[in-house]
């Protein structure tokens, strides 16, 4: 598969889009026309090559611009990337486990050698030639997590699991939906779910916690998740929210069409092999409301889930600003007819 | 959730270590390397012992690191329900097995400043794997190993010849030697952890000393893979799946359960990892509680039940499955 | 406006003596030093043989906790001049400290949060440490635009002493920080943020 990498920012001039293509492959987030919070886990097992679930670890046209727009959160704040000392394991795990899962997906653009403990990687998209041996840090340019999460789409998150519960002490975050790393690392599955509305009052965590301490080795997860974000920015931190917070003051019913967009995480969960950690992997997709609508079944459906969100559920998300401007703009897209079952597009 | 990750793999060698010890060591049979895994986890082996279908956890013992096979150790037990006999008896090099992926319900706290493993027996085993990850990560840890005669004891003269005898202390009960708990835990420095494998009455005597002592919770670790208790024979009703069948004495609810070829999910077998937590609709009798998992509220409530070692004293149970 | 009852706000149990402990260390500020004396209360005084107590008596000096704590006779009570000397005490202290050691933190939640810290650099599993909250309910609040830590916070909002900006303080609690999250109140329609209303007094 060859995919052309678009020339796109994800801030000041926001020139991401999407091509029809990538449209297509959007995962959009709700099977039928109504939203509220599940243990929505099942078997992350390939689906049609042409979605986002092709392969286990989505490479695609953004894959360029969004590594580049990473290099530059962390040039401004390199604390968006950290690892507690007793992670060293689990992050090799995940280097082994991405570099795998990149080159087997996309022999074109990665290719990994191994022999013995000495490696040798390509990234041809980054034209990157690396050799270094498993195992040794100093044989990267830097830690492990930090080398290969800087030649992956998505956040990284790495937990440890240990007394009963699993605790956040790893990770790569600058696509975040508002929340910190560098704040809440150190916490436990509880404690860093813990500004999450509605969910724990109706045992979504209790049950969630109690899945993924079993978690299999051979047997990643995923789910989706799901919120929305002005202009096409991936970094909506806490850290910049004095910054990105006026853009959602700006939503018109002329501009929603641009300006408004639908962000969906697709969620994988992976044990690790010789730490018996466990890798999130949150995964960002974004889409404007105008690429949205150009899939009938999506407009249709969007329209009702946003309509119908509990109020405590659209202020979570930092929705309530901008909502009615958006439901408005998407009824015009929405003639009433029944939605079909599922995910995909009909 | 059903994907079969199940791996098929051939018996490559079988050593006689000890009195009553054996090691098996398994290869693919694809050729295919194994998955590498952490110190303290187990597999579940599944034999197809004639008509019946065994399946039972056993810790890895060999390098973690190490892909190009598994190793683990079987004692042969007297009153065997069957897969340590067939392991001992019926296997043959070169037969083929399925083995679960590994699973770990026994892993190293990855904080620790040091390590005390504390094994009694075929114990020994998850920390032979344990051992090696900690030695190639360069950590500090130390072993005490409690065996009955020195013929009994496995391994121990090559761990003392691979990690030195100050690291890798020996006890034999024959010779009126035995672990000595208190004077180990009571000079230990803040960030130590404590593993204990090995019998019932070692693991309990060995935490109780150690709460004793103020060691907190949070530090104590242990593995004991509980065997299903033999009992009275019983009826179980799967009321999701219309079928109502015997659990025979030396049988567990869960062996039933798949021997009826309905699929119920579960990891360790061994009343641990709460995977095989089954609601009960209704029994006639009291649920008699083996495992070490569900809490005793949950035990009380008799509306939950571990069914890959809890029994009952009635004669029907009817199961949500 | 403020967001209530989020998980990871700390459960401060109370110091109740771990009878099996072989050594009882205590880190107490200012009103901490009472959470003690009812601890002594309801427990066999025989832990006082192996109890040692760090003790600053920040802003209740006057009060003269310190008599208190002497006249119950631990193994050994200092008194130390400022909190940062008492963290580096016990820093030092937990590191020749052996396993069966108690940790016990009484004091303001800003003060237990950074003895905490100390602790966990320590080895010492979080969950093992015993704690009760006394004195002011002042908050220690890291605003997470500039990361400056603002001490004794006890308004919601509150203007970051470093970078200026209205803070709303959420109830949510890094262990490692010890401190809670302070996020700007305004950003979306700067300005607008409400008046301060004290909170945690």
């Amino acid at each position: 598969m060859n995919i052309a990498f678009n020339d796109e920012t994800f801030r000041d001039d926001f020139t991401f889009r999407n091509s029809p293509q990538a449209i297509r492959r959007f995962p959009f987030p709700f099977h039928e026309d109504s939203y509220m919070y599940a243990v929505n886990m099942e078997p992350h097992v390939p689906l049609a090559r042409d979605s986002a679930y092709g392969t286990l670890i989505d490479v695609d046209e953004h894959y360029v611009a969004e590594m580049r727009d990473r290099a530059l959160v962390l040039k401004e704040d390199p604390l968006r990337y950290q690892a507690l000392p007793h992670m060293m394991t689990a992050q090799w795990d995940t280097l082994e486990l991405l570099m795998e899962q990149q080159a087997a997906g996309y022999p074109e653009l990665f290719t990994l050698t191994r022999d013995g403990d000495r490696w040798h990687w390509i990234n041809r998209p980054l034209n990157i030639d690396q050799r270094f041996t498993f195992g040794d840090a100093a044989t990267l340019p830097c830690e492990p997590l930090e080398y290969i999460t800087r030649q992956a789409q998505g956040d990284f998150c790495i937990v440890d699991q240990r007394d009963g519960n699993l605790w956040m002490d790893a990770g790569m975050v600058t696509t975040q939906a508002d929340w910190s790393l560098d704040f809440d690392i150190g916490m436990n599955f509880m404690e860093w779910h813990g500004p999450v509305p509605l969910a724990h009052q109706i045992g979504v965590f209790d049950r969630a916690l109690k899945f993924l301490l079993n978690l299999q080795q051979g047997r990643p997860v995923r789910r989706l998740n799901w919120t929305m974000t002005i202009n096409a920015r991936l970094d909506t931190s806490p850290e910049n929210y004095h910054k990105w917070g006026p853009d959602r003051a700006t939503v018109t019913p002329e501009n929603v069409g641009n300006k408004v967009h639908l962000r969906c995480e697709l969620q994988s969960l992976w044990r690790l092999p010789r730490s018996n950690g466990i890798l999130f992997v949150i995964r960002c997709f974004l889409i404007k409301m105008e690429e949205l609508v150009t899939v009938p079944k999506w407009a249709r459906r969007f329209h009702r889930v946003l309509r119908d969100l509990p109020p405590e559920l659209a202020d979570y998300k930092g929705l309530t600003r901008y909502r009615p401007t958006t439901v408005a703009w998407l009824a015009k897209y929405d003639d009433g007819a029944p939605t079909s079952p599922g995910f995909f597009p009909d | 959730m059903s994907i079969n990750t199940e791996m098929s793999v051939r018996v490559a060698a079988i050593t006689q270590v000890a009195d009553q010890v054996r090691r098996l060591r398994f290869e693919r049979v694809d050729g295919q390397p194994l998955p590498v895994f952490s110190g303290g986890a187990h597999v579940v082996v599944s034999m197809r012992d004639g008509a019946i279908l065994r399946r039972n956890p056993y810790s890895l013992m060999s390098s973690p690191a190490d892909s190009s096979g598994y190793e683990i150790s079987v004692l042969a037990v007297e009153k065997s329900r069957g897969g340590s006999t067939f392991l001992h008896h019926k296997l043959k090099v070169g037969d083929t097995l399925a083995i679960s992926q590994p699973i770990n319900l026994f892993p190293i706290d990855q904080r620790g400043r040091k390590h005390i493993l504390m094994a009694g027996g075929i114990g020994i085993t998850p920390f032979m794997a344990m051992m090696d990850q900690l030695a190639r990560e360069d950590r500090s840890f130390e072993l005490h190993y409690a065996v009955r005669t020195r013929s009994h004891g496995a391994y121990w003269r090559e761990l003392q010849a691979r990690y030195g005898a100050r690291r890798v202390h020996v006890y034999c009960d024959a010779e009126q030697l035995f672990i000595p708990t208190g004077e180990i835990l009571g000079h230990q420095p803040l960030g130590t952890h404590l593993y204990v494998c090995g019998p019932a009455g070692m693991i309990k005597g060995v935490l109780g000393s150690a709460a004793q002592l103020g060691w907190p919770r949070q530090n104590l670790h242990s593995e004991e893979f509980l065997a299903p208790p033999p009992g009275k024979v019983f009826k179980a009703v799967l009321t999701r799946s219309g079928k109502t069948i015997t659990v025979h004495s030396h049988q567990s609810i869960l062996e039933a359960v798949e021997a009826a070829g309905v699929e119920a999910p579960y990891l360790c077998r061994g009343g641990a990892c709460g995977q095989c937590e089954t609601a009960v609709v209704g029994c006639d009798g009291a649920l008699e509680h083996h495992d070490i998992y569900l809490e005793p509220e949950d035990k009380a409530s008799g509306k939950k039940i571990m069914i890959c070692v809890s029994r009952i004293s009635g004669s029907e149970i009817r199961l949500d499955l | 406006m403020l967001v209530q009852g989020i998980k990871s706000r700390p459960v401060y149990t109370g110091l109740a003596i771990d009878r099996h402990a072989q050594q009882h260390l205590f880190a107490l500020e200012g009103e901490g030093a009472l959470a003690f004396a009812d601890a002594l209360a309801q427990a066999d005084r025989k832990f006082l043989a192996t109890a040692e107590i760090l003790y600053v008596p920040a802003g209740s000096r006057a009060a003269r906790h310190d008599l208190g704590l002497s006249a119950a006779g631990p193994l050994d009570l200092w008194t130390a001049p400022t909190v940062p000397v008492l963290l580096n005490r016990l820093r030092v202290t937990l590191q020749t400290a052996a396993m069966g050691t108690r940790l016990y933190i009484a004091g303001t939640e800003g003060f237990i949060g950074e003895a905490m810290q100390v602790a966990l650099d320590a080895g010492i599993d979080f969950n093992s440490i015993l704690t009760e909250h006394r004195g002011s309910s002042a908050r220690r609040v890291q605003c997470v635009h500039c990361k400056g830590i603002t001490e004794e916070v006890i308004t919601s909002p509150f203007t970051c002493s470093h970078c200026g900006l209205p803070l709303l303080v959420r109830d949510h609690y890094s262990r490692r920080l010890g401190a809670f999250q302070g996020v700007n109140v305004d950003a979306e329609e700067p300005g607008s943020a409400p008046r301060p209303e004290v909170m945690f007094p």
